[in-house]
Protein backbone atom coordinates (compact mmCIF):
# COMPACT_ATOMS: atom_id res chain seq x y z
CA UNK A 1 0.00 0.00 0.00
CA UNK A 2 1.50 3.33 -1.04
CA UNK A 3 1.81 5.86 1.67
CA UNK A 4 1.59 9.40 0.37
CA UNK A 5 3.12 12.53 1.88
CA UNK A 6 1.26 15.17 3.89
CA UNK A 7 -2.04 15.83 2.20
CA UNK A 8 -1.66 17.91 -0.93
CA UNK A 9 1.87 19.09 -0.17
CA UNK A 10 3.94 17.17 -2.71
CA UNK A 11 3.21 17.78 -6.37
CA UNK A 12 5.85 15.39 -7.70
CA UNK A 13 4.20 12.38 -6.10
CA UNK A 14 1.27 10.57 -7.58
CA UNK A 15 -2.07 11.84 -6.30
CA UNK A 16 -3.37 9.49 -3.61
CA UNK A 17 -6.35 7.39 -4.58
CA UNK A 18 -9.22 6.04 -2.54
CA UNK A 19 -7.91 3.21 -0.39
CA UNK A 20 -4.46 4.79 0.13
CA UNK A 21 -3.13 5.57 3.59
CA UNK A 22 -2.28 9.26 3.86
CA UNK A 23 -0.84 11.45 6.60
CA UNK A 24 -3.89 13.29 7.87
CA UNK A 25 -3.16 14.96 11.22
CA UNK A 26 0.11 16.50 12.43
CA UNK A 27 1.43 15.27 15.78
CA UNK A 28 0.69 18.65 17.38
CA UNK A 29 -2.90 18.59 16.09
CA UNK A 30 -3.37 15.16 17.64
CA UNK A 31 -1.76 16.13 20.96
CA UNK A 32 -3.84 19.30 21.22
CA UNK A 33 -7.03 17.45 20.23
CA UNK A 34 -6.75 14.92 23.03
CA UNK A 35 -5.45 17.32 25.67
CA UNK A 36 -8.28 19.70 24.79
CA UNK A 37 -10.84 16.88 24.88
CA UNK A 38 -9.85 16.00 28.45
CA UNK A 39 -9.60 19.60 29.64
CA UNK A 40 -12.90 20.71 28.07
CA UNK A 41 -14.62 17.72 29.68
CA UNK A 42 -13.26 18.67 33.10
CA UNK A 43 -14.22 22.31 32.52
CA UNK A 44 -17.75 21.31 31.49
CA UNK A 45 -18.33 18.99 34.45
CA UNK A 46 -16.85 21.34 37.05
CA UNK A 47 -18.67 24.23 35.38
CA UNK A 48 -22.03 22.47 35.68
CA UNK A 49 -21.35 22.10 39.42
CA UNK A 50 -20.59 25.83 39.66
CA UNK A 51 -23.81 26.57 37.75
CA UNK A 52 -25.70 24.41 40.27
CA UNK A 53 -24.79 26.96 42.98
CA UNK A 54 -26.99 29.57 41.28
CA UNK A 55 -28.93 28.01 38.41
CA UNK A 56 -30.34 31.25 37.02
CA UNK A 57 -29.07 33.36 34.10
CA UNK A 58 -29.58 37.06 33.49
CA UNK A 59 -28.78 39.76 30.95
CA UNK A 60 -27.01 42.95 32.00
CA UNK A 61 -24.62 44.11 34.71
CA UNK A 62 -26.37 42.60 37.72
CA UNK A 63 -28.77 39.76 38.45
CA UNK A 64 -29.87 37.93 41.59
CA UNK A 65 -32.95 36.18 42.87
CA UNK A 66 -35.25 39.23 42.76
CA UNK A 67 -34.23 40.16 39.21
CA UNK A 68 -35.65 38.78 35.97
CA UNK A 69 -33.85 35.61 34.84
CA UNK A 70 -34.06 34.51 31.19
CA UNK A 71 -33.23 30.98 32.27
CA UNK A 72 -34.24 29.59 35.64
CA UNK A 73 -33.48 25.95 36.44
CA UNK A 74 -33.85 26.37 40.19
CA UNK A 75 -37.41 25.05 40.32
CA UNK A 76 -37.03 21.31 40.96
CA UNK A 77 -35.85 19.31 43.95
CA UNK A 78 -32.13 19.61 44.49
CA UNK A 79 -29.76 20.87 41.81
CA UNK A 80 -30.41 20.88 38.05
CA UNK A 81 -27.27 18.95 37.02
CA UNK A 82 -26.97 15.55 38.72
CA UNK A 83 -23.81 14.09 40.24
CA UNK A 84 -22.95 11.78 37.34
CA UNK A 85 -22.23 14.77 35.13
CA UNK A 86 -20.51 17.07 37.64
CA UNK A 87 -17.05 17.30 39.22
CA UNK A 88 -17.10 16.48 42.03
CA UNK A 89 -20.16 14.21 42.05
CA UNK A 90 -21.27 15.41 45.50
CA UNK A 91 -22.26 19.09 45.75
CA UNK A 92 -19.23 21.27 46.41
CA UNK A 93 -18.93 24.70 44.85
CA UNK A 94 -15.51 25.11 46.48
CA UNK A 95 -14.07 21.92 44.98
CA UNK A 96 -15.55 22.59 41.53
CA UNK A 97 -13.88 26.01 41.59
CA UNK A 98 -10.52 24.46 42.44
CA UNK A 99 -10.81 22.18 39.38
CA UNK A 100 -12.23 24.85 37.08
CA UNK A 101 -9.58 27.49 37.78
CA UNK A 102 -6.66 25.04 37.61
CA UNK A 103 -7.71 23.36 34.34
CA UNK A 104 -8.55 26.78 32.85
CA UNK A 105 -4.81 27.43 32.68
CA UNK A 106 -4.23 24.26 30.64
CA UNK A 107 -7.12 25.18 28.33
CA UNK A 108 -5.76 28.67 27.71
CA UNK A 109 -2.11 27.68 27.31
CA UNK A 110 -3.00 24.76 25.02
CA UNK A 111 -5.25 26.67 22.63
CA UNK A 112 -2.92 29.68 22.54
CA UNK A 113 -0.01 27.40 21.65
CA UNK A 114 -2.05 25.47 19.10
CA UNK A 115 -3.36 28.60 17.38
CA UNK A 116 0.12 30.13 17.22
CA UNK A 117 1.56 26.92 15.76
CA UNK A 118 -1.34 26.69 13.29
CA UNK A 119 -0.67 30.22 12.13
CA UNK A 120 3.11 29.86 11.84
CA UNK A 121 3.16 26.37 10.33
CA UNK A 122 0.55 27.23 7.71
CA UNK A 123 -1.94 24.67 9.07
CA UNK A 124 -4.46 27.47 9.42
CA UNK A 125 -4.11 28.80 5.89
CA UNK A 126 -3.63 25.43 4.19
CA UNK A 127 -6.18 23.26 5.99
CA UNK A 128 -8.65 25.38 7.96
CA UNK A 129 -9.25 28.65 6.10
CA UNK A 130 -12.23 28.35 3.73
CA UNK A 131 -11.45 29.22 0.11
CA UNK A 132 -13.76 31.84 -1.47
CA UNK A 133 -15.29 29.26 -3.84
CA UNK A 134 -16.10 26.98 -0.90
CA UNK A 135 -18.03 29.77 0.78
CA UNK A 136 -20.37 30.23 -2.16
CA UNK A 137 -23.88 29.51 -0.87
CA UNK A 138 -24.47 26.97 -3.65
CA UNK A 139 -21.35 25.02 -2.65
CA UNK A 140 -22.25 25.10 1.06
CA UNK A 141 -25.76 23.92 0.19
CA UNK A 142 -24.36 21.08 -1.93
CA UNK A 143 -22.24 19.95 1.03
CA UNK A 144 -25.17 20.15 3.44
CA UNK A 145 -27.28 18.01 1.07
CA UNK A 146 -24.45 15.50 0.62
CA UNK A 147 -23.92 15.25 4.40
CA UNK A 148 -27.64 14.85 4.99
CA UNK A 149 -27.58 11.88 2.59
CA UNK A 150 -24.46 10.62 4.41
CA UNK A 151 -22.46 10.87 1.17
CA UNK A 152 -19.11 12.02 2.55
CA UNK A 153 -16.20 13.01 0.31
CA UNK A 154 -14.15 10.11 -1.08
CA UNK A 155 -10.78 9.65 -2.79
CA UNK A 156 -8.85 12.84 -3.52
CA UNK A 157 -11.67 15.06 -2.23
CA UNK A 158 -11.30 13.49 1.24
CA UNK A 159 -7.70 14.74 1.50
CA UNK A 160 -8.98 18.12 2.64
CA UNK A 161 -11.53 19.22 5.17
CA UNK A 162 -14.82 20.01 3.47
CA UNK A 163 -16.44 23.39 4.03
CA UNK A 164 -18.74 22.15 6.79
CA UNK A 165 -15.75 20.76 8.68
CA UNK A 166 -13.82 24.00 8.19
CA UNK A 167 -16.73 26.05 9.50
CA UNK A 168 -17.29 23.73 12.47
CA UNK A 169 -13.59 23.50 13.45
CA UNK A 170 -13.08 27.21 12.80
CA UNK A 171 -16.14 28.02 14.90
CA UNK A 172 -14.75 25.99 17.80
CA UNK A 173 -11.20 27.35 17.48
CA UNK A 174 -12.00 31.01 16.85
CA UNK A 175 -15.43 31.63 18.35
CA UNK A 176 -16.50 29.11 20.98
CA UNK A 177 -13.23 28.36 22.80
CA UNK A 178 -12.02 32.00 22.82
CA UNK A 179 -15.58 33.03 23.70
CA UNK A 180 -15.83 30.69 26.64
CA UNK A 181 -12.37 31.76 27.88
CA UNK A 182 -12.99 35.52 27.57
CA UNK A 183 -16.46 35.42 29.12
CA UNK A 184 -14.96 33.29 31.89
CA UNK A 185 -12.25 35.88 32.56
CA UNK A 186 -14.93 38.58 32.55
CA UNK A 187 -16.70 36.99 35.50
CA UNK A 188 -13.62 37.60 37.66
CA UNK A 189 -13.77 40.85 39.67
CA UNK A 190 -9.97 40.96 39.60
CA UNK A 191 -9.90 40.75 35.80
CA UNK A 192 -12.62 43.43 35.64
CA UNK A 193 -10.23 45.78 37.44
CA UNK A 194 -7.40 44.74 35.11
CA UNK A 195 -9.34 44.86 31.81
CA UNK A 196 -12.48 46.95 32.42
CA UNK A 197 -13.33 47.12 28.69
CA UNK A 198 -13.70 43.36 28.42
CA UNK A 199 -16.81 43.19 30.59
CA UNK A 200 -18.32 46.06 28.59
CA UNK A 201 -17.83 44.16 25.30
CA UNK A 202 -20.07 41.40 26.63
CA UNK A 203 -22.65 43.82 28.03
CA UNK A 204 -21.95 43.34 31.72
CA UNK A 205 -20.98 40.53 34.06
CA UNK A 206 -24.31 38.72 34.09
CA UNK A 207 -24.51 38.88 30.28
CA UNK A 208 -20.99 37.43 30.19
CA UNK A 209 -22.12 34.64 32.50
CA UNK A 210 -25.05 33.89 30.19
CA UNK A 211 -22.77 33.89 27.13
CA UNK A 212 -20.32 31.61 28.98
CA UNK A 213 -23.16 29.12 29.42
CA UNK A 214 -24.35 29.48 25.80
CA UNK A 215 -20.81 28.99 24.43
CA UNK A 216 -20.54 25.88 26.61
CA UNK A 217 -23.73 24.42 25.21
CA UNK A 218 -22.65 25.20 21.67
CA UNK A 219 -19.46 23.23 22.46
CA UNK A 220 -21.56 20.36 23.79
CA UNK A 221 -23.64 20.45 20.59
CA UNK A 222 -20.42 20.40 18.55
CA UNK A 223 -19.24 17.39 20.58
CA UNK A 224 -22.36 15.35 19.80
CA UNK A 225 -22.31 16.22 16.08
CA UNK A 226 -18.56 15.53 15.98
CA UNK A 227 -19.00 12.07 17.56
CA UNK A 228 -21.95 11.31 15.26
CA UNK A 229 -19.89 12.23 12.18
CA UNK A 230 -16.96 10.10 13.38
CA UNK A 231 -19.28 7.12 13.81
CA UNK A 232 -20.96 7.66 10.44
CA UNK A 233 -17.73 8.30 8.54
CA UNK A 234 -16.04 5.14 9.85
CA UNK A 235 -14.96 5.20 13.48
CA UNK A 236 -11.90 2.94 13.13
CA UNK A 237 -10.37 4.97 10.31
CA UNK A 238 -11.21 8.29 11.99
CA UNK A 239 -9.83 7.18 15.36
CA UNK A 240 -6.66 5.85 13.70
CA UNK A 241 -6.11 9.19 12.01
CA UNK A 242 -6.52 11.27 15.20
CA UNK A 243 -4.37 8.78 17.17
CA UNK A 244 -1.61 7.89 14.68
CA UNK A 245 -2.06 10.56 12.02
CA UNK A 246 -2.65 7.97 9.24
CA UNK A 247 -5.97 8.04 7.44
CA UNK A 248 -7.22 5.70 4.74
CA UNK A 249 -8.85 7.66 1.97
CA UNK A 250 -12.39 6.39 1.41
CA UNK A 251 -12.71 4.63 -1.95
CA UNK A 252 -14.38 6.53 -4.77
CA UNK A 253 -18.02 5.65 -5.23
CA UNK A 254 -19.04 4.07 -8.51
CA UNK A 255 -21.06 6.98 -9.83
CA UNK A 256 -23.70 6.09 -12.38
CA UNK A 257 -22.72 7.59 -15.75
CA UNK A 258 -25.27 10.26 -16.57
CA UNK B 1 -18.60 -11.73 17.67
CA UNK B 2 -18.76 -8.21 18.95
CA UNK B 3 -19.33 -5.49 16.37
CA UNK B 4 -16.98 -2.55 15.98
CA UNK B 5 -19.69 -0.13 16.88
CA UNK B 6 -20.55 -2.05 20.03
CA UNK B 7 -16.87 -2.18 20.95
CA UNK B 8 -16.53 1.57 20.59
CA UNK B 9 -19.73 2.10 22.55
CA UNK B 10 -18.38 -0.09 25.33
CA UNK B 11 -15.07 1.73 25.22
CA UNK B 12 -16.76 5.12 25.49
CA UNK B 13 -18.90 3.98 28.42
CA UNK B 14 -15.84 2.54 30.13
CA UNK B 15 -13.82 5.69 29.56
CA UNK B 16 -16.70 7.81 30.87
CA UNK B 17 -16.98 5.66 33.98
CA UNK B 18 -13.23 5.79 34.55
CA UNK B 19 -13.26 9.55 34.12
CA UNK B 20 -16.08 10.03 36.61
CA UNK B 21 -14.76 7.62 39.22
CA UNK B 22 -11.23 8.85 38.60
CA UNK B 23 -12.16 12.49 39.09
CA UNK B 24 -13.86 11.80 42.38
CA UNK B 25 -10.88 9.75 43.59
CA UNK B 26 -8.55 12.57 42.54
CA UNK B 27 -10.82 15.08 44.25
CA UNK B 28 -10.27 13.19 47.51
CA UNK B 29 -6.51 12.97 47.13
CA UNK B 30 -4.67 15.58 49.25
CA UNK B 31 -1.70 15.61 46.84
CA UNK B 32 -3.93 16.28 43.83
CA UNK B 33 -5.87 18.96 45.72
CA UNK B 34 -2.56 20.68 46.48
CA UNK B 35 -1.82 20.75 42.74
CA UNK B 36 -5.26 22.29 42.06
CA UNK B 37 -4.76 24.80 44.86
CA UNK B 38 -1.41 25.74 43.35
CA UNK B 39 -3.36 27.46 40.58
CA UNK B 40 -4.83 29.85 43.17
CA UNK B 41 -1.41 31.34 43.87
CA UNK B 42 -0.81 31.60 40.13
CA UNK B 43 -4.16 33.36 39.69
CA UNK B 44 -3.35 35.81 42.48
CA UNK B 45 0.10 36.68 41.12
CA UNK B 46 -1.19 37.01 37.55
CA UNK B 47 -4.15 39.18 38.50
CA UNK B 48 -2.10 41.42 40.78
CA UNK B 49 0.41 41.88 37.97
CA UNK B 50 -2.32 42.73 35.44
CA UNK B 51 -4.47 44.99 37.59
CA UNK B 52 -1.84 46.91 39.59
CA UNK B 53 -3.75 49.66 41.40
CA UNK B 54 -6.67 49.32 38.97
CA UNK B 55 -10.12 50.16 40.28
CA UNK B 56 -13.25 48.06 40.25
CA UNK B 57 -15.81 49.53 37.87
CA UNK B 58 -18.07 52.14 39.44
CA UNK B 59 -21.61 52.56 38.19
CA UNK B 60 -24.22 55.29 38.05
CA UNK B 61 -27.25 55.54 40.32
CA UNK B 62 -29.39 54.23 37.45
CA UNK B 63 -27.53 50.89 37.58
CA UNK B 64 -28.34 50.10 41.23
CA UNK B 65 -30.13 46.77 41.81
CA UNK B 66 -33.75 47.26 42.89
CA UNK B 67 -33.18 44.71 45.66
CA UNK B 68 -29.71 44.02 47.04
CA UNK B 69 -29.73 40.32 47.81
CA UNK B 70 -28.81 39.28 51.35
CA UNK B 71 -26.65 36.20 51.74
CA UNK B 72 -24.75 34.50 54.56
CA UNK B 73 -25.76 35.53 58.08
CA UNK B 74 -28.94 37.59 58.14
CA UNK B 75 -28.89 38.24 61.85
CA UNK B 76 -26.70 38.00 64.94
CA UNK B 77 -28.21 36.02 67.79
CA UNK B 78 -26.04 37.40 70.64
CA UNK B 79 -28.11 39.53 73.08
CA UNK B 80 -25.23 42.03 73.38
CA UNK B 81 -25.39 42.67 69.62
CA UNK B 82 -29.19 42.97 69.70
CA UNK B 83 -28.91 45.52 72.51
CA UNK B 84 -26.39 47.56 70.45
CA UNK B 85 -28.68 47.35 67.42
CA UNK B 86 -31.62 48.63 69.49
CA UNK B 87 -29.53 51.61 70.65
CA UNK B 88 -28.41 52.41 67.11
CA UNK B 89 -24.84 51.33 67.98
CA UNK B 90 -24.52 54.52 70.05
CA UNK B 91 -21.95 53.01 72.42
CA UNK B 92 -20.46 50.53 69.98
CA UNK B 93 -16.81 50.78 68.98
CA UNK B 94 -14.63 49.10 66.39
CA UNK B 95 -11.43 47.72 67.89
CA UNK B 96 -8.19 47.93 65.90
CA UNK B 97 -5.41 45.90 67.48
CA UNK B 98 -2.65 43.37 66.92
CA UNK B 99 0.51 44.57 65.14
CA UNK B 100 -0.24 48.28 65.44
CA UNK B 101 1.58 51.12 67.18
CA UNK B 102 -1.59 52.40 68.82
CA UNK B 103 -4.58 50.12 69.38
CA UNK B 104 -7.81 52.02 68.77
CA UNK B 105 -11.45 51.90 69.79
CA UNK B 106 -13.37 53.80 67.12
CA UNK B 107 -17.03 54.61 67.73
CA UNK B 108 -19.35 54.78 64.74
CA UNK B 109 -19.30 58.59 64.97
CA UNK B 110 -15.50 58.54 64.57
CA UNK B 111 -15.79 56.39 61.45
CA UNK B 112 -18.43 58.73 60.05
CA UNK B 113 -16.32 61.82 60.72
CA UNK B 114 -13.33 60.53 58.74
CA UNK B 115 -13.20 61.49 55.03
CA UNK B 116 -15.89 59.42 53.34
CA UNK B 117 -15.80 57.47 50.10
CA UNK B 118 -19.03 56.81 48.25
CA UNK B 119 -18.90 54.14 45.54
CA UNK B 120 -21.52 52.40 43.42
CA UNK B 121 -20.04 48.98 42.81
CA UNK B 122 -21.04 45.49 41.78
CA UNK B 123 -21.03 42.79 44.42
CA UNK B 124 -20.21 39.39 42.90
CA UNK B 125 -21.14 36.36 44.92
CA UNK B 126 -19.07 33.20 44.57
CA UNK B 127 -22.34 31.48 43.65
CA UNK B 128 -22.62 33.51 40.47
CA UNK B 129 -25.14 36.30 41.11
CA UNK B 130 -24.35 40.02 41.19
CA UNK B 131 -25.98 43.04 42.83
CA UNK B 132 -25.10 46.72 42.44
CA UNK B 133 -25.27 49.04 45.42
CA UNK B 134 -24.00 52.40 46.69
CA UNK B 135 -21.66 52.05 49.65
CA UNK B 136 -20.34 54.74 51.95
CA UNK B 137 -17.64 54.75 54.59
CA UNK B 138 -14.06 55.70 55.43
CA UNK B 139 -11.19 54.08 53.57
CA UNK B 140 -9.67 51.23 55.55
CA UNK B 141 -6.23 52.63 54.70
CA UNK B 142 -7.01 55.85 56.58
CA UNK B 143 -8.21 53.92 59.63
CA UNK B 144 -5.12 51.71 59.62
CA UNK B 145 -2.86 54.76 59.19
CA UNK B 146 -4.42 56.22 62.31
CA UNK B 147 -3.43 53.13 64.29
CA UNK B 148 0.00 52.94 62.62
CA UNK B 149 1.11 49.50 61.43
CA UNK B 150 4.14 47.75 62.85
CA UNK B 151 6.67 46.68 60.19
CA UNK B 152 5.78 42.98 60.48
CA UNK B 153 2.03 43.48 59.92
CA UNK B 154 1.05 41.63 56.73
CA UNK B 155 -2.66 40.86 57.05
CA UNK B 156 -5.75 42.63 58.28
CA UNK B 157 -8.16 40.14 59.91
CA UNK B 158 -11.81 41.09 60.26
CA UNK B 159 -13.51 39.52 63.28
CA UNK B 160 -17.29 39.52 63.01
CA UNK B 161 -20.20 39.36 65.42
CA UNK B 162 -22.05 36.68 63.45
CA UNK B 163 -21.65 32.93 63.64
CA UNK B 164 -22.40 30.31 61.01
CA UNK B 165 -23.14 26.88 62.44
CA UNK B 166 -21.81 28.06 65.79
CA UNK B 167 -18.43 29.16 64.34
CA UNK B 168 -17.52 32.87 64.33
CA UNK B 169 -17.25 34.44 60.88
CA UNK B 170 -13.97 36.10 60.02
CA UNK B 171 -12.08 37.13 56.93
CA UNK B 172 -8.67 38.50 56.05
CA UNK B 173 -6.96 40.49 53.30
CA UNK B 174 -3.36 41.49 52.74
CA UNK B 175 -2.06 45.04 52.77
CA UNK B 176 -2.32 45.40 48.97
CA UNK B 177 -6.09 45.22 49.26
CA UNK B 178 -6.23 46.86 52.70
CA UNK B 179 -4.72 50.07 51.28
CA UNK B 180 -6.59 49.96 47.94
CA UNK B 181 -8.61 53.19 47.57
CA UNK B 182 -11.92 51.31 47.14
CA UNK B 183 -11.46 49.22 50.28
CA UNK B 184 -13.79 50.90 52.77
CA UNK B 185 -15.55 50.19 56.05
CA UNK B 186 -19.08 50.76 54.80
CA UNK B 187 -21.74 51.90 57.27
CA UNK B 188 -24.36 52.87 54.64
CA UNK B 189 -25.92 51.08 51.67
CA UNK B 190 -27.89 53.10 49.12
CA UNK B 191 -27.91 56.12 51.39
CA UNK B 192 -29.20 54.53 54.59
CA UNK B 193 -27.29 53.03 57.54
CA UNK B 194 -26.73 49.28 57.15
CA UNK B 195 -29.60 47.15 58.34
CA UNK B 196 -28.98 43.97 60.28
CA UNK B 197 -29.21 41.64 57.25
CA UNK B 198 -26.57 43.74 55.44
CA UNK B 199 -24.13 43.54 58.36
CA UNK B 200 -24.83 46.51 60.63
CA UNK B 201 -23.05 48.52 61.74
CA UNK B 202 -20.00 47.93 59.50
CA UNK B 203 -19.32 45.82 56.44
CA UNK B 204 -15.96 45.57 54.73
CA UNK B 205 -15.95 46.38 50.99
CA UNK B 206 -12.99 44.89 49.12
CA UNK B 207 -14.27 45.48 45.62
CA UNK B 208 -11.85 43.45 43.54
CA UNK B 209 -12.74 40.20 45.30
CA UNK B 210 -15.84 38.01 45.68
CA UNK B 211 -18.62 38.55 48.20
CA UNK B 212 -17.50 36.19 50.95
CA UNK B 213 -14.42 38.40 51.51
CA UNK B 214 -16.73 41.36 52.34
CA UNK B 215 -17.12 40.58 56.05
CA UNK B 216 -20.33 41.82 57.67
CA UNK B 217 -20.91 42.75 61.36
CA UNK B 218 -17.20 43.67 61.74
CA UNK B 219 -16.32 44.28 65.39
CA UNK B 220 -12.54 44.07 65.42
CA UNK B 221 -9.68 44.43 62.93
CA UNK B 222 -6.58 42.55 63.96
CA UNK B 223 -3.25 43.13 62.21
CA UNK B 224 -1.20 39.95 61.96
CA UNK B 225 2.02 38.70 60.44
CA UNK B 226 0.58 35.30 59.54
CA UNK B 227 -2.83 33.68 59.22
CA UNK B 228 -1.53 30.44 60.73
CA UNK B 229 -2.77 29.74 64.22
CA UNK B 230 -6.04 31.63 63.73
CA UNK B 231 -9.10 29.33 63.64
CA UNK B 232 -8.42 26.83 60.80
CA UNK B 233 -5.43 28.82 59.60
CA UNK B 234 -6.71 29.47 56.08
CA UNK B 235 -7.63 33.10 56.69
CA UNK B 236 -11.42 33.01 56.58
CA UNK B 237 -14.56 31.19 57.63
CA UNK B 238 -15.24 29.67 54.19
CA UNK B 239 -11.56 29.12 53.50
CA UNK B 240 -11.41 26.99 56.67
CA UNK B 241 -14.80 25.33 56.19
CA UNK B 242 -14.57 24.21 52.58
CA UNK B 243 -11.42 25.23 50.72
CA UNK B 244 -12.76 28.42 49.21
CA UNK B 245 -9.81 30.35 47.80
CA UNK B 246 -8.28 32.89 50.20
CA UNK B 247 -7.57 35.10 47.18
CA UNK B 248 -11.04 35.53 45.69
CA UNK B 249 -10.30 37.67 42.65
CA UNK B 250 -11.89 35.04 40.42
Amino acid sequence: MAKSDQAGSADDQPTPQGGDLVRRHHLLTRLWHWLNAVVVTVMLMSGLMIFNAHPRLYWGQYGANFDHAWLDLSGGDGVPFPGWITIPAKYSLADARLWHFAFAWILVVAITGFLLWSLISGHLKRDLAPRPAELAPSHVWQEIKAHARLRFPTGKAALRYNILQKLAYGGVLFVLLPGVILTGLTMSPGMNAALPWLVDIFGGRQSARSLHFLCTFALVAFFFIHIAMVLLAGPINELRSILTGWYRLPREREEPIP
Amino acid sequence: MISRRKLIGLGATGAGGLLLGGCDRLNGSPAFRDVLKGATGLNQRTQRLLMGDGLAKEFSAADISPVFKVNGSRAVAEPAYQAQLARGFADWALRIDGLVQQPLLLPLTALKSLPQRVQITRHDCVEGWSAIGKWQGPQLGAVLAQAGLLPNAKYAVFHCADKLGGVPYYESIDLVDAFHPQTILAWALNGTPLTQPHGAPIRLRVERQLGYKHAKFVTRIELRETLAGLYGGSGGYWEDASDYQWYAGI
